[in-house]
């Protein structure tokens, strides 16, 4: 008989294991559950739902014949229990389900610090299917939201609000937006295009506690400045953990996360994991274990996993690092390492767009001139010729003469190729370089 | 404690409102489409030698004879004009319907009088031009209010644009308005006749329903356009791209063949390439060309070297797009007045079968026909005879009339802006092919950046499930894609880009390195 596979989750990690297993191997049985929806859909496109830009089937990547055609299970419920020990799971309903070998794939929930009020009609995070039906109707009457959280789901909310003409205001602790990640001139960039929103966005600010009103629901917040601000909205958006609810007392050990080594297996024989609820143990002494929780990462476990289970047990690299996000209206690419201090030994050249809705930074090694980093703001930069750049440990000059290789905005675009490396040169005196290569209309044509 | 007011103003108050400038724009809309429709009513007919006169030329003087025992008799309805004129001219057994359609259209709109007639161009402004004025005031401060940059809110909530009862309604207007326009444009005439003083005036000669809808057309093309200006006013892709529509819909539909009629030559769109010029190869452009000296001649090899060297030509360098969404008269109403439906196009892999059994049958019906047309011509109707008559009137009727013109544009608001264009044009079929088997367009997908989010499938007005692709890195080669850019454009992550390359490794899994 052939083997069964049950995944717990249908998110990216879960479904992209689900659908590489059965590429490579027509015999398993394969089960996905999940109560969150009946289909694999797209969580990154959940703010799209409420914008009205997208229906929720229009953010399924697959119709749902195909789960069908590829004899892949759905079963749309909640795992009670997993009893690894007689290889089955409790469902809700009180049915069992076998497993051969079972994958955890469960995700992540919204971070809380324990505000006081963050438990009140009106307040909520931004994670699931279910948080956006809860969010509209939340954003009935509503005139004015408080953001707590200034991430990339903070602004996402923002986002969404702001598509219902809800009044903004958003509190983060750094003095810049998302300075725990972005170099400050990137951070402010951004700060001044979220205030070019009409967003009202408290820097240094932190929350102290939800007031409720006489109907019980939120009312407003007060900052630890003593600030009370008015709001019929609370979104909680500082960042997510793994879910690992289900996972503890089951046998399989966890810390903040799913432990795995980097094979992505559990203590326990036959029990993988996958995607935001892994913490990936470190491989060597002194490092410190691995959260990821990306969309690309998410899909990457899956592929290694797939692998594995179907007999080819591979390890997970990761490869360069590469990530992208949108601020309103200006898109963000990053390749490589770009840290948000300058580091000892790095240079950055940085570049910004006199209008200040594009920017470009490229980190080098001051000594060797090889590049370590990328990020552009509002230029479009190609992920294979980036990752090149990077492997092959190019120096700047060389960068910054083939820059226009890389450039993967849309025809008749503006380039700023050149201006990026006039500023280069106006850095350092002595340099005269010379952009070779253009993204050109007519070079294209003729290649 | 008291609250303490927040005094940072929304972003309502932050940007500029036109509000009621474009609410006051919207109405000046409706009210130009109101008087439009109400023109229907603003005539009535009365016989007379001159108006029987005036129908010379369209009809032959005997049958104009036939009307005789009408003249001096007035009419305040049309239909009982119509009933009157039908009866005296089904006395000439010989006439058909064809002819009769005709007879009826010119001898009821020279016999209109009345208010209408009293303020042709009063009329006209209040109506035509009210309507444009009031489009672009309802347009224009967009370009004020916020920031460039995709803006797709509440698409899926509005009734025009989600299919909703406005949708639906608006469905049924435009269908209804082709049915007239192919098939009963006598019941219009007064709609033709708000047209007469720019027809006058450009090409010297009366407007018929076809110059009417011409002068719609481009001037929809233009409005539209300008919402396109507007809405994608930070994509420079979009805004060149508007202009070569607007620039071809205005110069090479519209005045070229006008002022071509005006001098009284043989009247030809030097874009429209066959087969979506399918009249092209019919003997009687044949004989016309052919009789009207070296501009004939120009035009005839012309058409031939469109359609046998500039389209395949051009579509092995930039894809079918050069066409079909820089060029094309239907493609120019698709990328304007059809932009706000373009998510209404069916992404299912069924509905792409359909549209690939489809278009390719449109695309053997009208190469059968043209070769019978053809091989009639050179053989002097001895081959085929009749029968080539009866195709060019079947293809006339259910690829030309029915399918390019009522559900090509009725059902944009039903079934998004390229139905004709995805499930029927034969020129399409023909440029897609070369498209998919020999060209160096592709769009190209940047590594692993996507996120699956479906904003590029949603916004493909073919149907075309781009993020199939782009979430597995493969570069997109559809036959059906028409370059519109919108899937670059609405990619929150920056995936997709249309490129011209070599094309060698176009079709590779793992994107191009151009």
């Amino acid at each position: 008989m052939s083997k069964h596979l049950v995944i717990i989750g249908n998110g990216i990690a879960g479904v992209t294991t689900a659908r590489h297993v059965r590429n490579r191997d027509s015999e398993m049985k394969v089960t996905i559950i999940s109560k969150e929806s009946g289909h694999f859909f797209s969580r990154p496109a959940l703010m799209y739902i409420f914008m009205g830009h997208m229906r929720y089937q229009d953010t399924k990547p697959y119709e749902d014949w195909f789960w069908a055609k590829n004899r892949i299970d759905l079963i749309n419920a909640t795992v009670q229990k997993i009893d690894a020990d007689h290889k089955s799971l409790l469902l809700e309903d009180g049915k069992t389900v076998r497993y051969d070998t079972l994958v955890v794939a469960t995700g992540s929930k919204s971070n809380t610090f324990g505000w006081p009020g963050q438990d009140l009609p009106g307040v909520q995070g931004l994670y699931s299917l279910q948080d956006v039906e809860l969010l509209e109707a939340n954003a009935k009457n509503a005139g004015r939201a408080v953001i707590v959280g200034g991430g990339l789901i903070g602004i996402e909310l923002a986002e969404m609000l702001l598509s219902r003409n809800i009044a903004i205001t958003i509190l983060i602790r750094e003095d810049a937006y998302w300075n725990n990640i972005l170099p400050s001139d990137e951070a402010e960039l951004v700060g001044r295009h979220i205030e070019e929103h009409g967003i009202d966005l408290r820097r240094a600010t932190n929350l102290k506690e939800i007031l409720a009103g006489e109907d019980g629901r939120v009312r407003a917040v007060m900052t630890e400045d003593g600030e009370e601000i008015p709001c019929q909205i609370v979104g909680l958006t500082p960042g997510v953990h793994p879910n690992i609810d289900l996972v503890q007392n089951s046998g399989i050990e966890t810390n903040h996360g799913v432990l795995v080594n980097e094979y992505l297996e559990t203590n326990l024989p036959d029990v993988y994991a996958a995607g935001d609820c892994v913490e990936i143990k470190a491989a060597m002494e002194g490092e410190r274990s691995r959260f990821e929780q990306l969309w690309y990462t998410g899909k990457m476990h899956g592929e290694v996993l797939a692998k594995t289970i179907t007999g080819e047990r591979t390890k997970y690299e990761r490869g360069i690092w590469y990530n992208s996000a949108k601020f309103l209206d200006i898109e963000y690419q990053t390749y490589g390492f770009v840290s948000h201090q300058p580091r000892p030994g790095e240079t950055s050249l940085y570049w910004e767009h006199p209008e200040g809705r594009h920017c470009a930074r490229i980190v080098y090694k001051t000594d060797s001139h090889e590049v370590v980093g990328f990020s552009f703001f509002g230029i479009r930069y190609r992920h294979r010729v980036c990752e090149r750049w990077l492997r092959e440990k190019r120096t700047v000059e060389y960068v910054l003469e083939n820059l226009g290789e890389g450039n993967f905005d849309p025809e008749f675009f503006k380039q700023y190729e050149s201006e990026i490396v006039s500023k280069f040169n106006l850095q350092n005196p002595g340099a005269n370089l010379k952009l070779k290569r253009r993204k050109g209309l007519f070079r294209r044509l003729f290649a | 404690m008291s609250p303490i007011q927040i005094q940072k103003p929304s972003v309502l108050h932050r940007h500029k409102d036109f509000t009621v400038l474009r609410r006051s724009g919207l109405g000046l809309f409706l009210l130009g489409m109101l008087v439009l429709i109400g023109s229907l009513g603003m005539s009535d007919y009365r016989i007379t030698n001159a108006s029987l006169q005036a129908s010379e030329g369209k009809i032959s003087t005997e049958r104009i004879q036939l009307l005789q025992p009408l003249v001096g008799q007035h009419y305040t309805s049309k239909f009982a004009a119509l009933e009157a004129i039908e009866a005296n001219l089904r006395n000439d057994a010989a006439i058909n319907d064809y002819e009769l359609g005709v007879a009826k259209f010119w001898l009821l709109k020279n016999a209109a009088t009345g208010v209408l007639r009293g303020n042709t161009v009063l009329l006209f402004l209040l109506s035509i031009v009210l309507a444009t004025i009031g489009g672009l005031l309802y347009i224009l401060p967009q370009s004020r209010e916020g920031l460039p940059g995709i803006k797709n809110n509440g698409i899926w909530f509005n009734s025009t644009m989600a299919r909703g009862l406005i949708g639906i309604l608006l469905g049924g207007l435009l269908i209804a308005f082709y049915i007239f326009l192919y098939w009963y444009p006598y019941y219009i005439v007064n709609l033709i006749i708000l047209a007469d003083p720019m027809s006058e005036f450009i090409r010297n000669l009366p407007a018929d329903q076809w110059f009417f809808y011409g002068l719609l057309y481009t001037l929809t093309i233009i409005v539209m356009g300008v919402r396109m200006f507007v809405k994608y006013r930070h994509s420079r892709y979009h805004l060149v791209r508007t202009a070569s529509v607007i620039f071809f819909q205005f110069g090479f539909a519209f005045m070229i063949p006008s002022l071509l009629e005006r001098m009284n030559c043989p009247s030809m769109d030097f874009k429209n390439a066959w087969p979506l010029n399918y009249s092209f190869f019919m003997d009687w452009n044949l004989n016309t060309l052919l009789s009207s000296g070296n501009l004939g001649v120009f035009m005839l090899v012309w058409g031939i070297v469109l359609a046998l060297v500039v389209v395949p030509v051009m579509t092995y360098f930039y894809g079918k797009r050069w066409y079909c969404s820089w060029v094309c008269g239907c493609g120019g109403l698709a990328e304007t007045l059809g932009d706000p439906f373009r998510q209404l196009s069916d992404k299912s892999l069924k509905a792409w079968r359909i549209e690939r059994i489809m278009i390719h049958s449109v695309l053997v019906f009208a190469v059968v026909m043209t070769t019978m047309q053809i091989v009639n011509f050179v053989s002097n109707g001895s081959l085929f005879g009749n029968y080539t008559w009866r195709v060019n009137q079947w293809y006339s009727f259910f690829v030309g009339a029915a399918f390019a013109g009522v559900v090509g544009t009725g059902f944009y608001p039903l079934m998004g802006n390229r139905v004709w264009c995805r499930f029927g044009c034969p020129l399409a079929a023909i440029l897609g092919i070369v498209q998919k088997f020999k060209s160096r367009f592709r769009i190209t997908t940047n590594g692993g950046q996507c996120i699956s989010c479906g904003n590029c499938s949603t916004y493909c007005e073919m149907g075309i499930d781009v993020r199939w692709y782009a979430q597995r890195g493969q570069n997109i080669i559809r036959a059906s894609c028409v370059g519109c850019g919108v899937c670059a454009a609405v990619c929150p992550r920056g995936v997709l880009a249309l490129e011209n390359g070599p094309e060698e490794g176009r079709y590779r899994e793992v994107e191009n390195e151009l």
